[in-house]
């Protein structure tokens, strides 16, 4: 996730404090990984020396002092960045996929890999289940986002021992 | 098999439920070929697999449904697979309950009726047995529904209704076999979310055999079943 398009959008919406932009971005976004304020402030540094946002002076000291407001060119920069569809990426060409090909070119037993796979994302897809049932409905969104995700996984792990003979017949010959 | 004795001190505390090395086929095709399993008492268990795996087969030989033509099926400390078909249809009455992939509700009944109908069975007074059951309406987000017959509610909530009429008996197991496979995702959702709260909450063991990962992470605990065996290492025993 890009970090500084994301205080950028936050910023779209009204004029902000770092302090309050860190606030929600930890609240809709952070999920357990909450932005330092010296990422924060880094970061709108930089965002405002880039043109993308103006800064603001208010009565007294400190970083907090500081207002930020986007700029054209920050807005414009955001709602790019927004319409831009993610690259589709083929998530098979991962560790997942060269773990099972080097496993059978090795002769290890790629199944049982699998099948540990298997349950270390069924084990995951159970917490994503729980947070989704005891938090909210932002919680539950970001979950699901989670479970589809590692659903789609699975579906391609079960395939893949369904295929295990197969695949080892041609990575073989 | 040497998993299954190691573990076996530990499951044979806490297992309300156990297989061992069922065998059972359909004609020449082979369902089972030496499934070993164990559910503890409250636990929620999910039964996974391919298509014809022996997932099915092997919950209806847990809930006594099926016999397997060899091997072991305890509940708690009683002989299952050979008792006779009476003492297992009382067993599957009295201790056990069931809900399937359709929702199979009696459309001659109203929905308060269906979610009765375990208790009426099993003896009970109609006026308490109604009584039991309705309580069961708020509890699974269907107030208001009691009177309805199937063709007045929708696919989702038949299937609490389902949900309703397997837990109204308090039962020790609820076998569950694909109970949202003809639902929508977020109808697949409610219905698990309220089962698995519902079940947890009268400390019932869930059998719940599905082939959705979603479904599955509901559950303590997975186990796969690949021709006719439960593969996974930590399958046999919790």
């Amino acid at each position: 996730m890009s970090v500084p398009l994301t205080l950028l959008g936050l910023l779209d919406r009204e004029s902000s404090h770092g302090y309050d932009l860190k606030r929600d971005y930890d609240a809709f976004f952070g999920r357990g990984r909450p932005l330092s304020f010296g990422q924060v402030y880094a970061t709108l540094g930089r965002l405002a020396r880039d043109g993308m946002a103006m800064v603001g002076a208010e009565p007294g000291a400190g970083p907090d002092r500081k207002r930020y407001t986007i700029t054209d060119a920050g807005r414009a920069e955001v709602e790019a960045w927004l319409a831009e569809p993610l690259p589709a990426e083929p998530h098979l060409q991962t560790d997942l996929f060269v773990k099972v090909v080097l496993s059978i070119m090795l002769g290890l037993p790629a199944g049982k890999y699998l099948d540990v796979q298997r349950a270390t994302h069924l084990a995951r897809m159970r917490e994503l289940t729980d947070l989704k049932q005891t938090g909210g409905i932002v919680d539950a969104m970001l979950a699901d986002f989670g479970l589809f995700h590692l659903e789609a996984d699975l579906r391609w792990i079960d395939l893949t021992y369904e295929r295990l003979s197969i695949l080892t017949d041609e990575v073989m010959s | 098999m040497t998993v299954v004795n190691q573990t076996s001190s530990v499951f044979r505390d806490t297992a309300i439920l156990r297989a061992r090395e069922l065998v059972l086929s359909f004609g020449e095709t082979p369902a089972l070929r030496g499934a070993t399993i164990a559910v503890s008492r409250g636990e929620i268990l999910a039964i996974m697999g391919p298509s014809g795996s022996g997932k099915s087969t092997l919950l209806h030989c847990l809930a006594g449904i099926l016999v397997p033509a060899s091997g072991e099926v305890y509940f708690e400390d009683e002989r299952v697979d050979t008792m006779r078909d009476a003492e297992r249809s009382r067993l599957r009455r009295d201790r056990f309950g069931f809900v399937f992939q359709f929702g199979q509700l009696v459309p001659e009944l109203t929905a308060e009726e269906n979610v009765a109908l375990p208790l009426l069975l099993g003896g009970t007074r109609r006026d308490e047995a109604l009584r039991t059951a309705r309580a069961w309406f708020e509890r699974l987000d269907l107030a208001g529904m009691e009177r309805h017959r199937t063709g007045e509610m929708s696919g989702g909530q038949s299937q609490r209704v389902a949900i309703a009429r397997g837990l109204v008996t308090n039962p020790d197991v609820l076998f569950a076999d694909e109970p949202t496979g003809s639902l929508d995702s977020l109808n697949g959702e409610l219905v698990m979310s309220l089962l698995t709260r519902a079940a947890r909450d009268q400390g019932s063991a869930v059998v719940l055999v599905t082939h959705e990962p979603r479904v599955a992470a509901y559950a303590d605990r997975e186990v796969v079943v690949r021709d006719g065996k439960v593969a996974n290492r930590e399958g046999a025993a919790p």
